[in-house]
């Protein structure tokens, strides 16, 4: 292949971007806001029982399922059993991968905008490419989506009772956003047939091809149920903890709990 | 008449920014206010354009910092008193003023495997379901403006990984011949590591200026990454391939 050789003879003169729109001000947002959660949601997780985060037909999302078998120490909080599932499927995903490798690596920053490091190989090497390995990632987030339902299910049934509460709209919210954001998965698009050539070729990959279209519909918002899933979840922990801890109280048909 | 400030590069690489006022009509674009500077002061600026209607790709420059079409770019765009800096493509090696040498992405596509259909049915025809092509035809729309190979850091701001590196343009066409219902090429062929798809870190710039729109992140790299995934890293498909086979490997 024909080697360039104008662009770093033209480099210095040319600066790091001649762009003068604010091109700092995504990367600046989405490092301030995925910092945030990150901070948030280790503070939350790693507090475990010393931070209640259950209460009436409620469980922080964080928890659930719920796993604590009698043997386990108090210290040792039981969203450890959970997060690593999500953390490793939102840290592989092709949407966040765009958003901290400019927010954080600066590579690049933003569009025409210098990338400060001198040498690049991308996702060639250890340890970005373990980021290949996204698709087990997404196993494990698919087992999720039915498990955040049940928990979405069960906080309208309290007491031996139908109700609702804010909390039950909450956790419902949040079901649907993170199943939304998982059904939207560049890998799952994939595997349910991006991989063929040939739809039309039996019957089973027309139904194949129909979900990819559906797929492919929540696919093309993935940003959006990234970040509002990523949100909603972080409220919800958030509201269930300030309910169990007495900060405020939960609107609902219960009563109390 | 508004008045465009422009600043342009002039000259080669060791060339300078020059500054030009130009009186210009409502509802120009830049490339014509370009050429009313070479009607006036500038009769020796060489500028690369064509079809003036953004279907041909010559015109791509970089406007304050932008990879864009000028004949596409309005100057409506702009403040009435803003300067306007307009560059050559960075990535490439530049001939002279607004003029680079594109001839790499010629290079390259040399390099891309053609699509290669079987032989016909009975008939001499050879026939396709529309929903197979569907999602292929975005990626007929590209007009080889190059302005993808431009933003794209990886051989942007490292031009040592042009050996190594196919880019989104061509990404878009290997995706096109991977894709193909008819297409006969060995699955693993479309999606080789030699192309460089792996450098590639789904930053999606080059889908931000892609005049025509395609999805060249979304619908063209990672199927390709995922089909790459597919034959190079998955353990399990790795597995079952050495338990069943899988007859001529491929994909369809
Ligand atoms: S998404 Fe990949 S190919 Fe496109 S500009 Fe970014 S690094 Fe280059
Ligand atoms: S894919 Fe888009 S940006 Fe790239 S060369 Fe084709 S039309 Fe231009
Ligand atoms: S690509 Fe974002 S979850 Fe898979
Ligand atoms: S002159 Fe043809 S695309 Fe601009």
């Amino acid at each position: 292949m024909a080697q360039a050789t104008g662009a770093l003879a033209r480099e210095r003169r040319y600066g790091k971007t001649q762009r003068r729109d604010r091109w700092w001000l995504e990367p600046v947002l989405v490092a301030t806001g995925l910092g945030a959660f990150i901070a948030y949601s280790t503070v939350s997780a790693l507090l475990g029982e010393h931070w209640a985060f259950e209460v009436g037909p409620y469980l922080s999302p964080f928890f659930e399922p719920l796993i604590r078998p009698d043997w386990l120490p108090d210290w040792f909080s039981p969203a450890l059993f959970i997060l690593p599932a999500p953390l490793a499927f939102r840290t592989t995903c092709y949407y966040y991968r765009r958003a901290y490798y400019r927010a954080y690596f600066m590579s690049p920053p933003a569009c025409a905008v210098r990338e400060p490091a001198g040498s690049y190989s991308g996702e060639s090497r250890f340890p970005l490419v373990l980021q290949q390995l996204h698709r087990f990632a997404l196993y494990a987030a698919l087992v999720f989506v039915p498990v955040l339902w049940f928990g979405a299910l069960r906080s309208y049934w309290h007491d031996g009772e139908l109700g609702v509460g804010l909390g039950s709209v909450l956790i419902t919210v949040n079901a649907f956003l993170l199943m939304m954001y998982t059904f939207g998965c560049h890998s799952l698009r994939h595997l349910v047939a991006g991989g063929l050539n040939c739809f039309s070729c039996s019957t089973f990959r027309q139904a194949r091809h129909r979900a990819w279209r559906f797929v492919t519909v929540a696919n093309e918002h993935h940003r959006l149920w990234a970040w509002t899933s990523l949100i909603g979840v972080g409220l919800t922990d958030l509201y269930i903890h300030l309910v169990a801890n007495d900060v405020i109280t939960d609107p609902n048909t219960w009563g109390s709990f | 008449m508004p008045q465009a400030h422009l600043r342009v590069w002039r000259g080669g690489d060791d060339g300078e920014y020059r500054e030009y006022d130009v009186e210009y009509s409502e509802g120009m674009v830049v490339l014509d206010v370009l050429h009313l500077l070479q009607a006036t002061a500038a009769p020796d600026m060489a500028v690369r354009w064509n079809c003036k209607a953004g279907k041909c790709g010559s015109c791509s420059a970089e406007v304050n910092g932008k990879p864009r079409l000028m004949c596409m770019t309005r100057m409506q765009l702009f403040d009435p008193y803003e300067t306007i800096a307009i560059a050559p493509l960075k990535t490439f090696p530049l001939i002279r003023d607004l003029v680079t040498d594109v001839s790499h992405n010629y290079a390259v596509a040399n390099g891309m495997p053609e699509f290669a259909p079987g032989p016909p049915a009975p008939d001499g025809d050879y026939r396709m379901q529309q929903i197979d092509i569907d999602r292929m035809q975005e990626f007929h729309k590209c007009i080889e403006c190059f302005l993808c190979q431009d933003v794209c850091h990886v051989i942007r701001d490292h031009s040592d990984n042009l050996p190594n590196f196919a880019g989104p343009r061509f990404f878009v066409q290997l995706a096109q011949v991977s894709m193909h219902p008819l297409d006969e090429h060995a699955k693993g062929d479309t999606v080789s590591a030699g192309f460089g798809l792996d450098y590639c870190n789904i930053t999606k710039c080059c889908t931000d200026v892609c005049p025509e729109g395609i999805h060249i992140t979304d619908n063209a790299i990672i199927p390709l990454k995922e089909r790459a995934i597919d034959e190079r890293f998955d353990p399990i498909r790795a597995l079952g391939r050495r338990l069943f086979g899988r007859g001529d490997g491929r994909s369809h």
